[in-house]
């Protein structure tokens, strides 16, 4: 099946260049920091994680997110996703990818990266993550491929694949609690000792992860003339809207619970992101106007999905909600979640993360190798898919 | 009574300077150690623990302390500068001059900071214009060890020394995020061009690494006093010792001043006690 990876039109070959000179900026600007240490990025003793966390921490959603296919087609025997599943694994794969070249971009000394496997250390939550990230990643490799390759033959995939498939439902799951209790766990950082930040991770997922591959999708349909079915997007669309309406809740809760119990600590990250947060007479507000772009993205997209045009007839503005919903998300949780989470410090200064070219380039470099990834799978599955129809 | 003291740190120390290689502990058999478990079992177990949280368990070995007698500071001016000064040229600590990537084991912070979920509204004047020495707590119960993934940051057994191994931590930073009082820096660059005097007694750490107060490890081992308490001898501002042993110096003055800890409603222990 590698070889469909080869033979393409120029338009793949040119994304695929596109993609490439993003990669070739983030490895360079990997090499700079590598070798003068994550002093190049926007990072300081007070918020001591950004960009590169923050996004490992979306991108675990967006991984967990293919399960909403999964999980339809095989428990519920939902016919209508049998196209896209497959869709739904290859995205976790590049996600997890992702996720994985993050961390590493984070870490201070990246060639010990295997000391956490040296001394296993089970009361550490980036232990366990670091277990079940591996073992999802594994797991959609294996399902994803042995099911490709028995479609392709056009036979029943081998039973004892299911075993593995049912395995992925709970990792995916997983994935996302662990991620949720790296933060919820500890204690003095008000902003995230909060129980239903595992529930709303999963549910701002399975809202961010099934938007992409609508868009996916959508775009498929145009340049590879592959058909997911209106039906399958429709569902998709159905799933979409309850998550991001979950998520909604659950952050509408959090605001609620820090406002009426008026507990300073819980109310000041909520301040930090939506207002500023005024300390010694500066206000610091550099996040203000993410969120409040991300509310508003928020509430368009979904108002865009209530309407029957949009879901059925206009592919264009149904791409777009589903942009609009992913960034809405990704602002979310990809930006506010993370750096709010260090304002203010436990010295009670504000400190605000800004950062950097170098660090911009190698995030940009690693989203482009995810999908990079993403594509090349995503041409393997078309051309098995055309090879069936013809 | 200085050499009391003296005696009771050798007992007190650990043979391996914390940081070097392997955290290699040799097993700890001091008086003072068995005295207090004695105490203990005896059902003696001094009020200041019943009176802590609820439950605690009953003290066990050595767990080393200190106490922070602000009184005195306030009376010095000078004295905390000299501490600071002392752990500085002690450990190597690189002198950056950026709140972004700054070392700091010991330093001043004034109270609303090192005190924030305690009201200052109209605090003593005393309080208000003072800097209060700040550094790692030696928790009992650490979120940061609870953390660390490879066990980097580990706490020594025999003394309940929050200690790290700067050669097997992996810079994630996950302590930094799960320590609730900011005690922890990060090398964000190569830390050596900053280091004003070096020390050739003490490693100098590399960038990409985590590091802490760590209560003197290595002078301990050598029957020396910490650094920034040597630094205020004769004033009793740092007092430093087992808080596990009644006859303990920092214990006796314990029982009998006030004292409170940094945030101590999160149920980590920690074991820095301030009078202020
Ligand atoms: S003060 Fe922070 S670094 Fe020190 S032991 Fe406690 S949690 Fe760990
Ligand atoms: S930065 Fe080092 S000490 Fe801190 S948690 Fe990571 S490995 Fe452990
Ligand atoms: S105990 Fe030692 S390491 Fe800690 S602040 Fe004092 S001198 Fe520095």
């Amino acid at each position: 099946m590698i070889e469909k990876i080869l033979r393409g039109k120029p338009a793949y070959w040119m994304w695929l260049a596109f993609l490439g000179s993003f990669i070739a900026i983030g490895a360079a600007c990997y090499a700079r920091q590598y070798l003068f240490g994550l002093g190049l990025t926007g990072m300081s003793r007070d918020v001591s994680w950004g960009l590169y966390i923050s996004q490992f921490t979306f991108l675990v959603g967006v991984a967990a997110g293919g399960v909403m296919l999964v999980l339809p087609y095989y428990v519920h025997n939902y016919k209508v996703f049998g196209k896209i599943t497959i869709l739904g694994e290859f995205l976790a794969i590049a996600a997890i990818v992702m996720c994985m070249l993050f961390i590493m971009a984070d870490l201070g000394q990246p060639l010990r990266a295997v000391n956490v496997i040296l001394h296993p250390t089970p009361h550490s939550m980036l232990f366990w993550d670091m277990c079940v990230l591996i073992g999802y990643l594994s797991l959609n490799i294996l399902c994803g491929w042995v099911i490709l390759t028995a479609e392709r033959k056009g036979v029943h995939p081998p039973r004892w694949i299911y075993f593995f498939v049912y395995l992925s439902i709970p990792f995916a799951v997983s994935i996302h609690t662990v991620t949720a209790m790296l933060y919820c766990g500890l204690p003095g950082r008000h902003f995230w000792l909060s129980a239903i930040i595992a529930p709303r991770f999963l549910a701002s997922a399975f809202a961010a992860g099934p938007a992409l591959i609508v868009i996916a999708c959508l775009v498929l349909k145009r340049v590879a003339n592959f058909d997911a079915g209106k039906q399958a997007m429709d569902k998709l669309v159905t799933i979409i809207m309850y998550a991001a309406m979950l998520n909604t809740f659950f952050v509408l809760l959090e605001v609620f619970v820090g406002y009426y119990s008026n507990i300073p600590g819980h109310k000041h990250s909520i301040e930090y992101l939506f207002f500023g947060l005024e300390h010694h007479g500066h206000v610091y507000n550099n996040l203000v106007p993410f969120m409040w772009t991300s509310v508003v993205l928020n509430f368009s997209a979904l108002g865009l999905f209530s309407l029957p045009y949009v879901r059925r007839k206009n592919e264009f503005l149904l791409g777009l909600s589903c942009v609009m919903i992913f960034l809405a998300l990704w602002i979310d949780k990809g930006l506010g979640f993370v750096f709010a989470g260090f304002v203010p410090s436990p010295l009670h200064e504000i400190v605000e993360y800004i950062p950097t070219l170098n660090e911009l380039g190698i995030t940009i470099g690693v989203w482009a190798t995810g999908f990079f990834i993403l594509t090349v799978l995503y041409k393997i599955v078309v051309g098995v898919e055309h090879e069936i129809e013809s | 009574m200085d050499k009391q003291r003296r005696n009771f740190l050798k007992i007190a120390s650990v043979t391996a300077l914390a940081g070097i290689g392997a955290p290699a502990l040799v097993r700890l058999t001091s008086t003072a150690a068995v005295a207090s478990e004695h105490v203990a079992a005896a059902g003696h177990a001094p009020a200041k623990e019943k009176a802590g949280a609820h439950g605690e368990a009953a003290p066990k070995g050595v767990r080393l302390g200190m106490v922070i007698d602000m009184r005195r500071f306030v009376e010095n001016p000078r004295l905390l500068n000299n501490a600071i000064a002392a752990c500085n040229l002690v450990h190597n600590i690189p002198q950056i001059d950026n709140s972004k990537s700054e070392i700091k084991w010991l330093w001043k912070a004034p109270f609303t900071s090192v005190f924030p979920e305690q009201s200052a509204y109209h605090a003593a004047g005393n309080v208000e214009n003072t800097s209060f020495a700040v550094l790692c707590n030696h928790c009992d119960d650490p979120p940061c060890v609870r953390a660390c993934p490879t066990q980097a940051t580990f706490k020594i057994p025999g003394n309940g020394i929050i200690a790290m191994d700067y050669h097997r931590c992996i810079g994630c930073r996950f302590c930094m995020a799960a320590c609730p009082y900011g005690a922890r820096s990060f090398n964000w660059e190569d830390p050596r061009p900053y280091i004003k005097k070096y020390n050739p007694d003490f490693p100098t750490r590399m960038r990409g690494v985590v590091e802490k107060c760590n209560f003197c490890g290595e002078r301990l081992a050598l029957g020396q006093e910490p650094a920034c308490v040597e630094a205020c001898k004769g004033t009793g501002a740092m007092v430093f010792g087992d808080l596990n042993d009644p006859k303990s110096e920092i214990r006796r003055l314990l029982d009998k001043e006030f004292t409170i800890q940094r945030n101590a409603s999160l149920g980590t222990k920690p074991s820095v006690f301030y009078i202020v």
